[in-house]
């Protein structure tokens, strides 16, 4: 089969792959150039671990094909330090307990920081919405709640990198 | 008593341990939000290969005839693999421990027992061609009569799940067909009690559904070794059982993980690990076989099923006199962990309760359902939700309040269990009275008085009451493996009918409300007693009294002589469960 190659940013570094038409972005990512954040949990767009960001927004990598992400800024959990330093999300999911097996935390970081994006001061309403689509099944959802935020508003906050240019 | 060898590295050694009560931040949160930590299928290989299965479609089924030829010429296939290929296809998984019989091939042999079985296994350079090349094997079935029903299964002439056990019933021992625990003398005391209550109760399977589905990772190390990435819970439960399975010394094999994307038992049963260590002994490449959703939650064993009856001996003033409790695990086509899990449920029984007369038979069946494995309390669990709601209904029956009739059948220290041994550490009446606070809701004064370190094992609480023997000197009766839904109550006594649904269900499900429900009556007395009650009925409610203990017991006595002397055996005999021996 005739590979395809493919050219995005990835947590801000140009990055290339060759992919098959029909591979999904979370094989690319994850088999293609080692970036393990992203998980499996179902290939159908129900459980959330997939989630990353594409131009800033959320996008579940299973169900995304590689070749429409020409050009694409990407961003997973892997790239929201900067360096040394954690992003206020990272800080806070460990301050309040947010993960327990951590499958899920990639995912829940990932929208929550687009969440964090476009609105600074969410609601606790609007921080349950965001994470809606993600499921865990450990810890339970008051921990991430509350860890969410706690790291609005908080100094130190960073824009992903799509965010900053939508 | 263990022994501090504090010489021992004792300038780096910290006595100070004052960690208790302390928040401190887990070692392995910085890489879960990071993205750092490496779970099994985070690690990259060269020349990865996949590994798919094969399933069966029938629950139970004949395999004629099996035809690989067209999906090894598949694109990308490597290699397909079959039951003849398995070193030692068939184990069970606490063969470990020398407990049960091999019964579970890891490629099913000549016969399919469950819908999802693994029948062939095809490795491939990518999951779409593993995919892609399952559709092209042939496998023709010829499906046989299946039984999904736990007490259908133990019937006799029932169609025969695992030829293993080809009674449909786990065997403890290669003797016995079920856990018994038998008390002083429950069909008595039923006969004696002022209310009998009976009910039927039906769990569910339930997957435990892990976010990360069972997986694992194989690659030739150097040395002859193979390293394996695996989602087990149990890393060196996952190491043996694969090590047995394709017949490698367990030192040629490199266990890595601990690092589990949620498990909750579900990860116990090494579903993955042997095939994929195999598939790269056969092929000489790292293989991945890691279960899609679908197969996770069709094919993942889940919590196993039970079906519980509970019959209860009441007296007007909300003392337990007696309980007999019948239980059927539904364990799927094999063993796994079913037969401890009904070991468990005996020792948990009758619950948190000091109760003077005590049966139980818990059974583990097969049946043409998935196997059943480990999840959270498994063996306590369900049996407990069983009991409380049991006991929800006896308060109701006695026109008590719930916590109230807690308090008053609750072990104390001291109490002797059914088990042989005295309760210690006990802490239901505490539990009730915190409960009772936190939630408003009122108890007497006398109730919030109680405690568990008083009143406990007095006079008879303390005491082994004798074990009715049959004239064949043996406990219980055989024929209560395959007896009907409800067994002969003594003469003068009466019953309430068992629910037929499962109680879980609710008054909104369309069953009638509770008032309607005649759920027990008051025994008439018998027209000919044999002994005067050994009870004397409270005359009004329960009204407790600090301090006050329970009427003492009269033991019945011994039942009259007759041509086969009755035997009793006092239960100064412990008997080790797991591995059958006297201790």
């Amino acid at each position: 089969m005739a590979k395809i190659p493919v050219q995005f940013r990835l947590n801000g570094s140009d990055r290339a792959a060759f992919v098959d038409a029909p591979e999904t972005l979370l094989n690319t990512l994850r088999r293609g150039l080692g970036d393990f954040a992203p998980k499996y949990g179902c290939g159908q767009g129900a459980c959330g671990v997939c989630t990353v960001l594409i131009d800033g927004e959320p996008h579940l990598s299973c169900l995304t094909l590689s070749v429409a992400c020409e050009g694409k800024r990407i961003e997973t959990a892997s790239g929201m330090a900067d360096g040394p330093d954690l992003h206020p999300l990272q800080a806070q999911f460990m301050e309040h307990f947010a993960a327990q097996c951590g499958f899920c935390t990639p995912g829940m970081l990932t929208v929550a920081r687009a969440l964090l994006d476009r609105n600074p001061n969410p609601t606790r309403d609007e921080v349950i919405e965001a994470i809606s689509g993600n499921i865990c099944r450990c810890t339970g959802y008051e921990p991430i709640v509350a860890a969410i935020l706690a790291a609005a508003g908080s100094p130190g906050m960073r824009r992903s990198e799509g965010g900053r240019h939508a | 008593m263990l022994e501090m060898r504090k010489d021992l590295f004792a300038d780096e050694r910290d006595d100070n341990l004052n960690v208790i009560g302390k928040g401190l931040q887990r070692q392995d949160m910085p890489g879960h939000v990071t993205g750092l930590t490496r779970y099994f299928d985070d690690h990259a290989f060269e020349g990865l290969l996949h590994l798919k299965v094969v399933r069966s479609p029938h629950a139970s089924a004949r395999i004629r005839s099996i035809d690989v030829a067209a999906a090894a010429r598949a694109p990308g296939v490597r290699r397909v693999l079959r039951a003849a290929d398995v070193p030692v296809n068939r184990n069970t998984l606490l063969s470990l421990i020398g407990f049960g019989k091999d019964d579970e091939p890891s490629l099913a042999v000549d016969k399919v027992h469950y819908k999802g079985e693994p029948v062939v296994a095809i490795i491939a350079d990518s999951e779409a061609q593993a995919l892609a090349a399952k559709k092209l094997v042939r496998i023709d079935y010829e499906p046989m009569p299946a039984v999904f029903d736990v007490e259908e299964a133990l019937k006799p002439g029932a169609p025969v799940v695992n030829e293993t056990y080809s009674a449909n019933y786990f065997e403890y021992h290669e003797r016995f067909d079920h856990q018994k625990l038998r008390f002083g003398d429950v069909e008595r005391a039923l006969a004696s009690a002022d209310m009998v209550l009976e009910h039927r109760y039906q769990m569910s399977p339930i997957e435990h559904a892990p976010t990360e589905t069972n997986g694992s990772i194989a690659a030739p190390e150097q040395n002859g070794r193979f390293v394996v990435h695996s989602c087990a819970q149990g890393l060196f439960f996952a190491l043996g059982t694969a090590a047995k399975i394709v017949a490698l010394e367990s030192n040629r094999l490199h266990f890595i993980g601990g690092t589990v994307g949620g498990g909750f038992g579900g990860k116990v049963d090494s579903l993955t690990e042997p095939l994929a260590v195999l598939g790269a002994m056969v092929t000489g490449k790292p293989v991945r076989f890691v279960l899609d959703r679908e197969e996770e939650m069709l094919y993942g064993s889940p919590r196993g099923a039970e079906r519980i009856y509970i019959k209860d001996g009441l007296m007007r003033d909300g003392r337990l006199i007696a309980r007999h409790i019948r239980s059927y695990f539904d364990a799927g086509a094999y063993t796994r962990l079913s037969s401890y899990a009904a070991i468990k449920c005996t020792a948990h029984l009758p619950g948190p309760y000091w109760i003077p007369n005590v049966a139980s038979d818990v059974h583990v069946a097969y049946t043409n359902r998935c196997p059943s494995t480990a999840m959270r309390g498994f063996g306590i669990t369900a049996v407990d939700f069983a009991l409380e709601v049991q006991m929800d209904r006896l308060a109701e029956a006695a026109q008590m309040d719930p916590m109230e009739f807690r308090l008053l059948n609750a072990y104390r220290d001291g109490d002797m269990k059914p088990h042989r041994r005295k309760a210690s550490n006990t802490a239901l009446i505490e539990c009730v009275q915190v409960a009772a606070e936190k939630a408003n809701w009122p108890i007497s004064e006398q109730g919030k008085r109680q405690s568990s370190l008083t009143g406990g094992g007095v006079g008879e609480r303390g005491q082994i009451p004798a074990t009715v023997l049959d004239a064949r000197g043996q406990i219980g009766r055989p024929e209560t493996r395959n007896s009907g839904p409800t067994q002969t109550l003594p003469a003068g006594s009466s019953r309430i009918a068992p629910s037929k649904q499962p109680v879980m269900e609710g008054a909104r499900d369309g069953r009638a409300a509770p008032a309607q429900v005649p759920r027990y009556e008051a025994a008439r007395p018998a027209a000919a007693p044999l002994s005067p009650p050994p009870y004397q009925p409270a005359p009004s409610p329960y009204q407790p009294v600090t301090g006050q203990q329970p009427p003492p017991y009269q033991p019945p006595p011994a039942p009259p002589a007759t041509a086969a002397p009755v035997q009793t055996q006092h239960g100064a005999v412990r008997f080790s469960s797991v591995f059958g021996r006297r201790r």
